[in-house]
């Protein structure tokens, strides 16, 4: 487990972008060969997204062999809604970059059939070869993507109901009215997310500080469902100064002393070398 | 799953890198186009998981929506009032080079003339769709017969009419066929106009206030009867007056119906108005009257909680419409040229009786009235550009389709500097004008 810690969001954000940036260049995609990435919606990522959109721009990075899976999605809210998670992917996201529309990959809450649109969507990251990234975020209940306080660590994409505090923190999306928030959504499950050959959390703000601490401090614990990628082989949390206050000094100062060896991970890469 | 561009298989097209006029803000996101409306990028790659064909580069500049004149006489050596057996010719003609001030429709206007040139002229003119052989015409603006005469302006008097067989029997008599008519400018103070203003509200033609010696309450008379435009304010009309402000009143007037607007045009060439009049019509509806809903920008909303930023507010719709009131000398180079029976000198942006001081009309473009409105009234670039194309197309009933740049509407586009200054016009997607080849 690697933990990166930045001195504030917009660090933490620059860092994140630039490692997937990399992942992405050093995998070399091409048509025969798509990388592809899980991503979250919320505040977390955006700042990431607005750093990718610049290497987007800049001619860094393209997304046109990259295949995107998104963690979840209200159930029932219209597509076009605009606190839906398609929403939100096109306007923060997919409208700036080069990605074409069959390459990306979020679950239709408005299915005729819930539980089929899940089955389907576990179908589609196998038949794409599985997640070879999946970034994600946190509740301040240490929940990713909607698997809630008690979900199973082995669940995989599946209807949920959200949790009270979930419903009543979304309030404020939704004009403040509880009535109008949607109280289930379908999520990967722990398990999909876990079947990543990577997996990277971003945790910002001192209202996750806890969060961040039963992540990576206490045991593995399905009342914080961020705890089990513990056992993850390959989990980078990134997070900010103010997502460390809980943690122990020790802990701090052990992933700080590495991050001058973190940070080669996000150095910008050599050109290509032109073929002869 | 729907199959790439499952809707249509014409190409799309991406305008990118422009600031587009739309939710009365400039925003830079790109446009997209296809079969000559504005499309919805996210409808297009959720639903139809299509993509652009072509991209056009827009180079940061401004995007707004076509500018549409709804008072112009004519231009370029042409005068639509002429009788002649091809009037479409001139019409056609001036279409065409108004595509470089950005106009992309526009309402030809016939000033006072006898009942033969309307029966001639009026039959000629369809309303039809702009595109490479010029802007569009949205239908007939006659300015005249039934004003009156003592602010008949440069209208014949001889011509000039009333409704003495009670209204719409005149109008008939007058002009023929209403078929291409959509706007009549008429003096509501006549005996018989309100069943007139009424009949032709009814029909869906624009009724205009001008020419007139009108006092206010005649006025709100006739808005109250249908009337929704004011003739080239200021102009031809009496002036402000504090006991009775005639037409200008109507401008603050607590007597228009809920709901409705009245608009009122303007000649923004810095000739015809002074720039302080123009301030004073800008400012009685100010921007902030737009606000017909508080709602918090997106970002803010997740920062203010609970606090409701929802109160009533007095909403005036702003109603300043950019016109050029263009006659025959718009767009000839300065000198001397002879028009008809008159030769006329123009000096700058003043076409002049030859020989004298006396102004024979204004030669201001559309472009021209936006970038002198803007500097004059110190309103916003989205201000200016609002009222030469929203404005007037909510005027005309036509804002579903011109003047927004909303999904849905006609791709009618002009592109502009930051200075306003026209650098393409494009009709329903396709370019049809260009500064630089």
């Amino acid at each position: 487990m690697k933990l990166i810690i930045l001195n504030d969001y917009d660090q933490a954000s620059e860092w994140a972008a630039k490692y997937i940036r990399n992942k992405i260049l050093l995998f070399k995609p091409n048509p025969d060969k798509y990388f592809t990435l899980g991503l979250p919606t919320g505040s977390t990522p955006l700042g990431c997204y607005k750093k990718l959109i610049e290497y987007h721009k800049n001619g860094e990075i393209s997304f046109q062999y990259v295949k995107t899976f998104n963690m979840d999605e209200y159930v029932g809210l219209p597509r076009d809604h605009p606190e839906s998670y398609h929403s939100f992917m096109w306007n923060n996201f997919f409208k700036h970059i080069d990605i074409r529309a069959e390459n990306t990959h979020i679950l239709d809450g408005n299915a005729a059939d819930l539980q089929v649109e899940c089955a389907a969507f576990e179908e589609k990251i196998s038949a794409a070869g599985g997640i070879e990234l999946f970034v994600g975020g946190i509740g301040p209940d240490g929940h990713i993507a909607f698997n809630e306080p008690g979900s199973s660590l082995v669940s995989r994409t599946r209807v949920k109901t959200l949790a009270q505090d979930t419903i009543i923190a979304n309030a404020r999306f939704f004009d403040g009215d509880l009535s109008k928030v949607p109280t289930m959504a379908l999520t990967v499950g722990v398990g999909t997310v876990m079947d990543a050959k990577e997996v990277m959390i971003l945790i910002t703000g001192a209202h996750k500080a806890f969060a961040l601490y039963k992540a990576i401090e206490d045991g593995v614990n399905h009342m914080w469902t961020v705890s089990a990628f513990q056992q993850h082989p390959q989990t980078v949390f990134v997070c900010d100064e103010d997502a460390t206050l809980e943690l122990r000094v020790k802990t701090v100062k052990y992933f700080k002393g590495m991050m001058h060896v973190h940070n080669k991970l996000v150095e910008t890469l050599p050109p290509e070398p032109k073929p002869n | 799953m729907p199959s790439n561009k499952s809707v249509s298989d014409a190409p799309i097209t991406q305008f990118v890198n422009c600031r587009i006029l739309r939710e009365h803000k400039l925003q830079r996101e790109d446009l997209w186009v296809r079969e000559g409306k504005i499309l919805d990028p996210e409808k297009l790659f959720f639903d139809e998981q299509g993509y652009a064909d072509t991209r056009v580069d827009c180079e940061g500049s401004i995007m707004a929506p076509g500018f549409i004149d709804t008072q112009i006489n004519g231009g370029y050596g042409m005068d639509f009032s002429q009788p002649s057996d091809d009037v479409n010719a001139g019409i056609s003609f001036v279409a065409k080079k108004i595509l470089e001030h950005g106009v992309t429709s526009f309402c030809p206007t016939l000033v006072t003339s006898p009942p033969a040139v309307y029966h001639k002229v009026l039959p000629q003119i369809k309303a039809h769709s702009g595109g490479q052989h010029g802007a569009g015409v949205l239908g007939v603006h006659l300015e005249g017969p039934f004003i009156s005469s003592e602010k008949k302006g440069a209208h014949p008097e001889k011509y000039l009419r009333t409704f003495q067989s009670g209204g719409m029997a005149d109008l008939t008599e007058t002009y023929g066929s209403l078929d291409n008519v959509t706007v009549v400018t008429l003096a509501p103070e006549l005996a018989g106009s309100q069943s007139v203003v009424r009949e032709l509200s009814a029909r869906g033609v624009t009724v205009s206030l001008g020419h007139s010696v009108a006092n206010l309450s005649q006025a709100e008379d006739a808005v109250q009867h249908g009337a929704s435009f004011i003739t080239h304010l200021f102009n031809a009309m009496l002036p402000f007056h504090h006991r009775d402000p005639g037409i200008v009143g109507l401008l603050t007037s607590d007597r228009i119906p809920p709901g409705r607007t009245v608009f009122y045009g303007m000649i923004a060439d810095g000739i015809h108005t002074n720039p302080a009049a123009l301030r004073i019509a800008h400012r009685a509806h100010p921007s902030g009257g737009r606000v017909l809903r508080s709602v918090l920008p997106s970002g803010s909303r997740r920062r203010v909680k609970g606090v409701s930023l929802l109160s009533a507010r007095l909403v005036v719709s702003p109603g300043l419409v950019l016109v050029t009131d263009a006659i025959t000398a718009m767009g000839l180079p300065p000198g001397r040229h002879t028009l008809g029976q008159q030769v006329i000198e123009i000096q700058g942006l003043h076409a002049y009786v030859a020989g004298t001081k006396t102004l024979c009309g204004s030669i201001a473009t559309m472009d021209m009235c936006v970038r002198h409105f803007k500097q004059a009234s110190g309103c916003s670039m989205e201000e200016a550009l609002e009222a030469a194309a929203l404005h007037p197309a909510q005027l005309l009933g036509i804002s579903h389709t011109k003047g927004k740049l909303d999904y849905g509407a006609d791709a009618d586009l002009v592109l502009l500097d930051d200075a306003l200054n026209v650098k393409s016009t494009f009709i329903s997607g396709e370019k049809v004008w260009s500064r630089t080849p």
